[in-house]
């Protein structure tokens, strides 16, 4: 059967590292970063006798999750042991949690379709291993070194229902959780980081069928676009082992980015025993009233209802929204602009978000914040397009200059001597001396149909423009150019 | 001299600290080769708190309630700077970069550390037999076993080398050993002490507690140790009503029950059920009133126990695998290292509870085993709190039997294991309990009587036992 005669059916586990000051169960900063094994302590080098005591500011994070997706926050939850040996696990168990996990039942509404999350829960990170030798790699390394600041950082697992049905749902889940965490301020999200990892569980069936096919884990995917290449590439590998009459294997495949596939990971022996069991050194977590209602408080605009009203409000396409809030950052910058506007749009403000600053953004690596250019600076290029002092194209360049370097708008126009030029009268000039050098474009403007009559148009104005070193204001050309081509 | 008697002598200048602190390395250094109570003897540390405690007291400052005090500690709790191997060898020669919070506790009341004691390995065991480092012999009959598995702390309060000791129980190690050697041990509530710095044996069941020559001092220790830590989770909330204003309280008026279930059972020798029957007359004689009462659960508690506490230890001790600390063997591979490791550094006693643990907690298993243990426990909790309606606290045997001799026990691990049947079903509870030497058995040994109390119950524990005491003369 070809591949459009079977459903794609995905699940998705999202790890997300939260941003919480200290890590989640001993006092020790949680950044990224740092020179090896700084950032840790006996809990979360797990020496003998050392005990953990959990961060409320993770139990905050949850809560702040359940507020933005619906989840049900049982009265308590509890931590469980999962316990398998790995160097780079200090206790060789890691507190999670796994009969009853912290939230449970949300839904995230993924283009207007609303996908099931069948539960989140908090564990701790494990640390680092880093193979020295034969290429980095573990089989022909000379030795391992293992660096701890990772250990014990907060990690929420969010687990989907498997109710996505393409890549492309798929990695709008994605976008739209992460834009749902950076929003409500409880991860940095950044999958290059590592701070959020995506692992999905792809299986296909006959379209009609209700059964579940065989489900694989696909693991190691580190960006939105490996997401979408790395299922894509699992739904035709599955469709082609069914339609070869062969079954698919229920593993876990690892996504190669450099060849574009999925490969087998070596099934290791016994590895699914995790022998989990509930942590005895730690006591049922009971979010109280009190802690909830605080946290119900601080819930700030979650991305739905802002795309919604910058689309209403702003008129800003929807997929240009979309860029303003899933660039960070870059939604708080075009607010930021939009609130000191003196006669330009909100509109134009979004423009140049997600066109010149988000490429600049992109190219640098930086972010809104630590930007050269201040939101009021942008504000004020906008404003000097809206009176007509900058054109479009010199407002392009001007802004490109403005991020490159701490200059704001008014300067540069003042050091290159670009504003724009709207004297009437000067510009008359130039539009009747154009006319006069060019007497045979403007007979053909006068003989030709409205096709004629635009290219001609066009050409003249162009020579018009030229004429004033490009900074004759366009719009006053063209309505000079017009009243002399009519008479 | 007792600890408090010597606690108020340095306070009040009589005596110094030093000089104490020099009597009980004097002892130790006479005989200690023989008994092997210390893995550890700090005595140039423990020179200098003693000095610096003179210099206190010099100054007109008050060192705290343990000043000059010495004190033994079992070799589970951590100590910066001091190796500490819970008797195993897969520990051999860490030092920690940190102190447990009992014993950071016993130092700010000017307590003086002399040494770390000896134990079964991480705590495994009822004699000390299984430790990686020689066993430890009963001051009172060297022949015999102290007990265990804080066989080293109970011997070297019963032959003097400090007055004061800490021990870690989980299933009676604190209790069995003090009732061998004839000196008071007491098992606080669970949360009641802090077990940050514990190595863990079983996490929901450990607890640290005192071992003393008399009530008094066990009280005293108690207090110090006492107290909320926000480094335990399980550590309860409270800061604890100091028991030892508790201690002249007296008897009168409190109702006592003989537990059935954990006196008249096979095992418990003669002499040692007499000894419960007589505290139980002892205690009428006093004021109280006693009954027989029975906890029917309580012959399930033992095999709750040994599936519970081992499943907790699979766990906790996954960590020594030669990464981090401790025993090293290099192997080609993360994983041979890690096993070769374990293999040469864990004893043969430890082995058997991994692997007990680690089939309680399998798939297919968990429910059969590490589930049902814990509705075991359940009942065990139901059965007290019934009984507590009825009852203050409650009498019974700490061991069946007085010390043993060494080697009697060690072929059949399941004789080892039934010297804790008196004092298991207290610890699945969480339940406070001790043991109050209480009349002689075979041979002149001595016999330890448990007092039970209920969560927190210490301080009516501490009156009951407080009058064993005195009736014993
Ligand atoms: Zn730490």
């Amino acid at each position: 059967m070809p591949v459009q005669d079977y459903q794609a059916v995905i699940g998705l586990e999202v790890h997300t590292e939260l941003n919480t000051a200290t890590k989640l169960f001993c006092g020790c900063v949680n950044e990224f970063g740092a020179e090896p094994n700084t950032n840790v302590c006996p809990v979360c080098l797990g020496l003998p006798g050392s005990l953990p005591v959990l961060n409320a500011a993770a139990v905050d994070a949850a809560l702040r999750l359940a507020e933005a997706l619906g989840f049900r926050v049982p009265a308590q939850s509890l931590f469980a042991r999962k316990n398998y040996f790995y160097p780079d696990m200090p206790k060789d168990f890691q507190i999670s949690q796994y009969e009853e996990p912290i939230l449970s039942d949300g839904s995230l509404d993924v283009d207007g379709t609303p996908v099931g999350i069948e539960r989140a829960h908090l564990e701790e990170d494990t640390g680092k291993t880093v193979h020295v030798g034969g290429g980095g790699r573990i089989h022909e390394a000379d030795h391992s070194l293992v660096d701890y600041n990772r250990a014990g950082v907060p990690l929420m697992e969010i687990v989907s229902r498997p109710d996505l049905r393409s890549s492309e749902q798929a990695r709008t889940y994605v976008a739209e959780l992460r834009a749902v965490l950076r929003a409500i301020g409880v991860s940095d999200v950044k999958m290059e980081e590592g701070s959020l990892r995506v692992d999905a569980n792809v299986s296909v069936r006959p379209v009609g069928s209700e059964a579940f096919g065989t489900k694989v884990e696909v693991k190691n995917m580190n960006s939105l676009r490996s997401v979408g290449r790395a299922i894509d590439f699992e739904i035709e590998r599955q469709v082609g082992q069914l339609d070869s009459g062969e079954r698919v294997v229920q593993e876990t495949r690892h996504w190669d980015e450099a060849d574009g596939s999925t490969h087998s990971m070596r099934v290791k022996e016994g590895s699914s025993d995790y022998r989990f069991f509930p942590e005895p050194d730690l006591v049922p977590v009971a979010p109280s009233d009190e802690q909830r209602a605080r946290v119900r408080a601080s819930m700030p605009e979650l991305p739905a209802a802002r795309r919604a009203r910058m689309v209403g409000e702003w008129g800003v396409a929807d997929a240009d929204a979309q860029i303003l809030l899933n660039v960070e950052g870059l939604a708080d910058y075009a607010e930021a602009a939009v609130a000191v506007l003196h006669g330009g749009t909100p509109r134009d403000v979004a423009h140049w978000c997600t066109g010149a600053v988000q490429a600049f953004l992109r190219e640098t690596g930086t972010t809104p914040a630590v930007l050269a250019l201040a939101p009021d600076g942008l504000a004020e290029l906008v404003d000097l397009v809206a009176d007509g002092t900058l054109s479009r194209s010199q407002a392009q360049d001007v802004l490109g200059e403005c991020l490159r370097e701490p200059k704001r708008p008014r300067q540069v126009i003042a050091e290159r001597g670009l504003a724009q030029l709207s004297d009437e009268g000067e510009l008359a000039s130039v539009v009747d001396r154009v006319l006069a050098e060019n007497p045979d474009v403007v007979t053909q403007y006068r003989d030709g149909d409205a096709a004629e009559r635009k290219k001609k148009r066009g050409f003249l104005m162009g020579q018009a423009i030229a004429a004033t070193s490009r900074q004759g204001n366009p719009k006053v050309l063209g309505d000079l150019l017009d009243q002399r081509l009519s008479t | 001299m007792t600890a408090t008697e010597i606690a108020a002598a340095v306070r009040s200048g009589q005596r110094s600290a030093r000089d104490v602190v020099e009597e009980h390395l004097a002892a130790i250094a006479a005989r200690d080769r023989d008994l092997h109570a210390f893995l550890v003897v700090v005595a140039d540390q423990a020179r200098e708190a003693a000095a610096a405690i003179d210099a206190a007291v010099a100054r007109g400052e008050d060192p705290g309630p343990l000043a000059g005090v010495p004190v033994a500690i079992k070799d589970t709790l951590c100590t910066r700077g001091v190796a500490t191997t819970c008797g195993s060898r897969i520990l051999d020669g860490w030092e920690p970069p940190y102190t447990a919070t009992t014993v950071e506790r016993i130092l700010g009341a000017g307590g003086v550390v002399v040494g770390k004691t000896n134990c079964d390995e991480f705590a495994m065991g009822s004699s000390t037999e299984n430790s990686a480092f020689g066993p430890t012999r009963n001051p009172l009959d060297p022949s015999r076993v102290p007990g265990g598995s804080s066989g080293g702390s109970a011997a070297a309060v019963a032959a003097a080398f400090a007055p004061l000791a800490l021990g870690s129980d989980t299933g009676g190690s604190i209790r069995q050993p003090a009732a061998l050697c004839g000196t008071v041990g007491v098992k606080p509530t669970y949360g009641r002490v802090s077990r940050y710095g514990l190595v863990a044996f079983a996490s929901s069941l450990d607890q640290v507690g005192p071992f003393a020559t008399t009530v008094a001092d066990a009280a005293l220790l108690l207090d110090v140790i006492a107290g909320h830590d926000p480094l335990d989770s399980t550590s309860i909330d409270d800061d604890h009503a100091p028991v030892s204003p508790q201690l002249a309280a007296g008897v009168a008026g409190l109702r006592i029950g003989l537990v059935e279930e954990l006196t008249d059972v096979d095992g418990v020798q003669a002499p040692v059920r007499d000894a419960v029957a007589q505290a139980g007359a002892a205690l009428e004689a006093a004021g109280a009133t006693v009954e027989r009462v029975s906890i029917p659960s309580a012959q399930y508690a033992l095999s709750a126990y040994y599936l519970i506490a081992p499943a907790e230890a699979s766990s906790n001790l996954a960590r020594y695998d030669g990464v981090r600390y401790g025993l090293r063997v290099d192997a080609d591979h993360a994983a041979a290292m890690n096993a070769e490791t374990r293999e040469a550094g864990f004893g043969p006693e430890v082995k058997r509870r991994i692997m007990l643990g680690t089939y309680a907690l399998s798939a297919g298993y968990y429910d059969a085993y590490y589930r049902k243990a814990q509705q075991v426990r359940t009942l065990v909790i139901r059965d007290f709190a019934r009984v507590y309606e009825r009852c203050d606290a409650l009498l019974a045997p700490t061991s069946p039997t007085v010390a043993f001799p060494l080697g009697a026990k060690t072929a059949n691990p399941l004789e080892m294991y039934l010297s804790d049947v008196c004092t298991i079903p207290s610890s699945l509870a969480g339940h406070a309990a001790m043991s109050v030497p209480f009349g002689a058995g075979e041979g002149g040994l001595p016999i330890g009587v448990q007092v039970l109390a209920p969560a927190l119950g210490e301080p009516v524990m501490f009156r009951v036992a407080a009058a064993l005491e005195a009736a014993a003369g």
